[in-house]
């Protein structure tokens, strides 16, 4: 089975342990200038009572030890710049370099939030400029740059509903209805922006249920969020009718943009009844994932949210740009200081490269998730099949009749050297197999994918074992999760000699 | 465009592929009045040097050429190339969340690496990898005691950094939670006696920062006494991490949050930077965000996986212990990185010379006649002075000078109108610093 494995082929993975069982006493990886007045201990400066005698546990190693143990920990990653990473809803797309180095610029890495604004015109400038490319792109008024991730945008999105329900009607409401293929940030932010969450099912189509909506809506309801496309990586066909419902009972609609990679260039949220909606500048805008952030959620709204926005608010007075932290009506700060900068940055530099062209990259996603719904439709169960956009949700129906789960297809895919696809999600597909290739991938790479996918559900049918046991090229195989859940081990601990 | 890897032949075959006339008919599920018909109206492409001249551009007009002596939350500590080219390797830049443990071995480890050395730092037990910042791990330590507790009111010190305490007050607002704020007194500390008393059977935390927003470092000890007398928990919040090289570190709370830009993560106005909630072992359950743990695979190597993901909203929904999902990842592995490079003599030293620069610094400015100090508390590399005029004109006529003065303190505390804080690093020379000081001589012996 192993020569039909294309891109893949094995390389030599070094052992390294952890930093901690490297250290020697005495070794450092960097020294500093020498201080130049005069010299001060802690117990001296501080009293006993506060001062420290240094960090027990800390690893002592050199420079190049540290080199080395990072990249050879780096080389056990899977990461975009290996091949394809098919995680639907996690846009895992091309991260451009010049990104990097001009967040890294002296001038725009260096600056402090607290110096002068008549000193910070650069850094308000690029702010300027991304809220008005995301307007553009969203067809929203405008909105906050602040929100550090996805989840935080949509807290601060349910935060501006509340304030302007209390001011506009005199109080906040009770619900937020959520459908049941939400992703589970929506029901988390909800219960923290103080909101009792109602799950909405989801008609036979996987759309929103417009005739349910009608009955489930009424004065208690404070908003309903919604993903479009949908988590199934369908359009919602009813997403303006939804609106209206909404809106003739005075509750809004909040539109999740983390499938947005769907739409920028094509339609916009503002466009379809949306009042405001969040956005993953680490999906849809390639700023790089990092193993688990920093990303950034702004969150665009229509004019009637404007004066509730968070603090700080860009304004321009003068021609000169400046933030307010003075707004009367604003719900409040949502984090520290400007949001996350440097992320802003790498975002704009990625909309610039595009400019109005941003709608052939979304062209580009919705060809290459289509071209693999094609080639893979034939082997793989579809529970809903409506157009697909930029993800294509398949099941594990078939190959689950010989005990092969998406779990085992997705641990397969490994060794035909493609990161997973997103297993189990969304819920409302049981066993779903959620692939969202991105614009990023040629159709070579698509190609093998593709061949690896029909090669798995041979492999599901004839040799099953093959697959729920898989990967079989890794460092490491099906780590126990269930022992390391059980009895937690989770930093490192010198051993104890003599026990 | 040079992103795009498809040829118009390549992109005309797969349609062909998938039985489609043309792209739009790929579009035809979005009904068609939102269909957009023009191109947008966005600034036209550009080339990556382009990119690069917009972006020095931009850079040019901000504080090129300035000395700060800014702090506050952000400061400005040696970073290392070294730590920067690492974070840049692809596999660490451009990889997912290591949901997928078998080909995420190299971020788990990290992680793992970055709990460990978090808690040797803060003195906890466990640490979590990774919330947006230090002033939303600060809120989620609160919400985390509250769940702990089950009650409803938290004290917390008016020396919180005020920017901490607007996102405490932004999330909790609407949660039935009641905040309690506690002054300081002359030395800086918190009001020990006005705290005993606010403390009572409803407290669910005690909330302080140390250093605190003044740079005075708190008495962590007492303070937890304080508090465990009620059964409330100490929430002990730090901005200035380097700090822990020197200071005794909070072993008496029972939840440190703490920001960690200043091991390696540049200013860059704002963020990213990394928070990270550390705590006791019993309370790992109630504890926000991601967590790595060592286990063993199916022929039993030593890996590492996420776990207790029963705590996270992707499992648990609206019964989550937090909604984060996405982190700030390759920020706790630049910390990390910097953490091993500086190693214990490392720390140690850069702690040391903070020390020393701030002390110099408190020195030169206190001969200034009509300079004194504002609190009379230990310090670690902040501290507040009390001018004869205003700041803001001190730091006006600073500015005249290429230098960005002190913070005025007199924006987020009325009673603190004359009183500015004053940063000092490794980064600053001494030169600097005399530069400074004689500036701030020659200001306030000109005729008001």
């Amino acid at each position: 089975m192993t020569e039909r494995i294309k891109k893949a082929g094995r390389h030599i993975s070094q052992n390294e342990g952890l930093i901690f069982e490297q250290s020697a006493p005495g070794k450092r990886g960097v020294e500093f200038p020498p201080l130049d007045v005069p010299a001060i201990d802690a117990r001296t400066a501080l009293g006993a009572a506060y001062a420290r005698e240094g960090v027990a546990g800390f690893p002592e190693v050199s420079e190049i030890e540290v080199m080395r143990h990072f990249t050879r920990l780096s080389t056990w990653n899977y990461a975009i710049d290996l091949g394809m990473y098919p995680l639907g809803s996690c846009t895992m797309k091309y991260n451009p370099r010049v990104n990097e180095f001009v967040a890294r610029l002296d001038g725009i890495a260096t600056e402090h939030p607290y110096q002068p604004q008549e000193l910070s015109q650069g850094c308000l400038k690029i702010l300027k400029l991304l809220l008005e490319c995301l307007a553009e792109i969203t067809g929203m008024d405008t909105g906050t740059l602040e929100p550090a991730a996805g989840a935080q945008g949509e807290l601060t999105g349910l935060l501006l509903i509340r304030a302007y329900l209390e001011d506009t009607q005199g109080r906040p409401r009770k619900k937020v209805l959520i459908p049941d293929s939400a992703h589970g940030t929506n029901p988390a932010t909800a219960v923290i922006a103080g909101y009792e969450v109602e799950n909405v099912p989801s008609d036979e189509r996987g759309q929103i249920d417009i005739a349910r909506l009608k009955q489930i809506v009424n004065s208690d309801v404070a908003g309903m969020m919604v993903t479009n496309p949908s988590t199934l990586g369908v359009f919602e066909q009813n997403i303006a009718e939804a609106a209206e419902v909404l809106h003739a009972h005075g509750a809004l609609l909040y539109m999740d943009g983390a499938n947005m990679n769907a739409l920028a260039g094509v339609a916009r949220p503002g466009d379809f009844g949306v009042d405001v909606m969040h956005l993953n500048l680490h999906k849809t805008f390639s700023t790089p994932h990092g193993g688990g952030g920093p990303g950034a959620g702004p969150v665009m709204v229509k004019k009637i949210l404007e004066p509730y926005l968070p603090i700080p608010v860009l304004e321009e007075k003068d021609g000169r740009l400046a933030l307010d932290n003075q707004k009367r009506k604003s719900i409040g700060r949502v984090r520290a200081f400007g949001g996350n900068f440097g992320v802003l940055v790498r975002a704009l530099a990625y909309t610039l490269a595009y400019g109005p062209g941003i709608r052939q990259a979304t062209e580009d996603a919705v060809l290459n998730a289509n071209y693999i719904r094609k080639k893979l439709e034939d082997v793989y169960d579809m529970p809903f099949n409506s157009p697909s956009m930029h993800e294509v949700v398949f099941s594990d129906a078939r190959q689950k009749k010989n005990g092969v789960s998406t779990m085992d297809i997705a641990k397969r895919l490994i060794d035909y050297g493609f990161h997973p696809y997103t297993t189990a999600f969304p819920l409302i597909v049981p066993g779903a197999m959620m692939i969202e290739p991105t614009e990023s991938e040629s159709r070579q790479e698509c190609d093998l994918f593709v061949d690896a996918m029909r090669a798995i559900a041979e492999e599901a049918a004839k040799n099953p074992e093959l697959v729920k046991t898989a990967p079989h090229h890794t460092r490491v195989s099906r780590l126990d999760e269930t022992a390391a859940a059980r009895k937690p081990v989770l930093r490192w601990k010198p051993k104890v000699h003599g026990s | 465009m040079r992103y795009l890897p498809k040829s118009t032949a390549e992109r005309r075959d797969m349609l062909a592929a998938i039985g489609s006339k043309s792209i739009e008919s790929l579009f035809a599920s979005i009904p068609e009045q939102f269909r957009l018909k023009e191109p947008l109206r966005l600034p036209a492409a550009m080339s990556e040097q382009e990119i690069i001249d917009y972006f020095r551009a931009r850079a040019a007009e901000n504080s090129g050429g300035y000395t700060s002596f800014l702090g506050a939350g952000i400061y400005n500590h040696l970073r290392s190339v070294v730590t920067d080219s690492l974070i840049q390797r692809g596999e660490f830049l451009t990889s997912y969340t290591p949901y997928q443990a078998e080909i995420s071995q190299g971020t788990l480890q990290a992680i793992f690496e970055f709990q460990t050395l978090m808690c040797e730092l803060t003195g906890m037990e466990v640490a979590n990898a990774s919330m947006w910042d230090g002033s939303t791990a600060t809120t989620e330590a609160v919400l985390m005691a509250e769940r702990l507790t089950r009650r409803h009111r938290v004290v917390v010190a008016r020396s919180l950094h005020p920017e901490y305490r607007q996102v405490l007050d932004t999330y909790t607002r609407n949660l039935g939670l009641h905040i309690h704020e506690i002054g300081f007194d002359a030395s800086g500390q918190l009001d020990m006696p006005r705290l005993e008393a606010a403390i009572d059977k409803e407290t669910a935390a005690v909330v302080v920062q140390s250093p605190n927003f003044f740079g005075v470092l708190e008495q962590v000890p007492q303070l937890a006494e304080l508090a465990h007398a009620k059964g409330a928990l100490l929430v002990v919040s730090i901005t200035e991490g380097v700090s822990l090289g020197a200071v005794r570190p909070p072993a008496e709370a029972d939840i440190v949050a703490m920001e960690t830009q200043s091991f390696g993560l540049a200013p860059s106005y704002g963020g990213p930077y990394a928070g990270v909630i550390a705590t006791r072992d019993r309370f790992v359950r109630q504890m926000p965000g991601r967590l790595a743990g060592e286990t063993v695979d199916s022929r039993g190597r030593r890996g590492y996986v996420l776990t207790l993901a029963t705590r996270e909203q992707h499992i648990r929904r609206e019964k989550a212990t937090s909604n984060i999902c996405t982190n700030q990842a390759l920020c706790a592995l630049a910390v990390t990185i910097h953490l091993c490079l500086l190693g214990k003599e490392g720390l140690k030293e850069i702690a040391a010379q903070n020390l020393a620069k701030a002390r110099f610094t408190l020195d030169q400015l206190e001969s200034i006649p009509g300079v004194r100090r504002a609190f009379s508390g230990p310090f670690f590399n902040e501290f507040a002075v009390q001018f004869p005029r205003s700041v803001k004109m001190v730091n006006h006529e600073l500015l005249r000078k290429k230098i960005i003065g002190p913070l005025p303190l007199g924006s987020s505390y009325a009673d603190l109108t004359k009183r500015a804080l004053f940063c000092v690093t490794e980064t600053t020379s001494r030169a600097e610093i005399e530069r400074m000081a004689a500036a701030v001589r020659e200001i306030l012996s000109k005729p008001v």
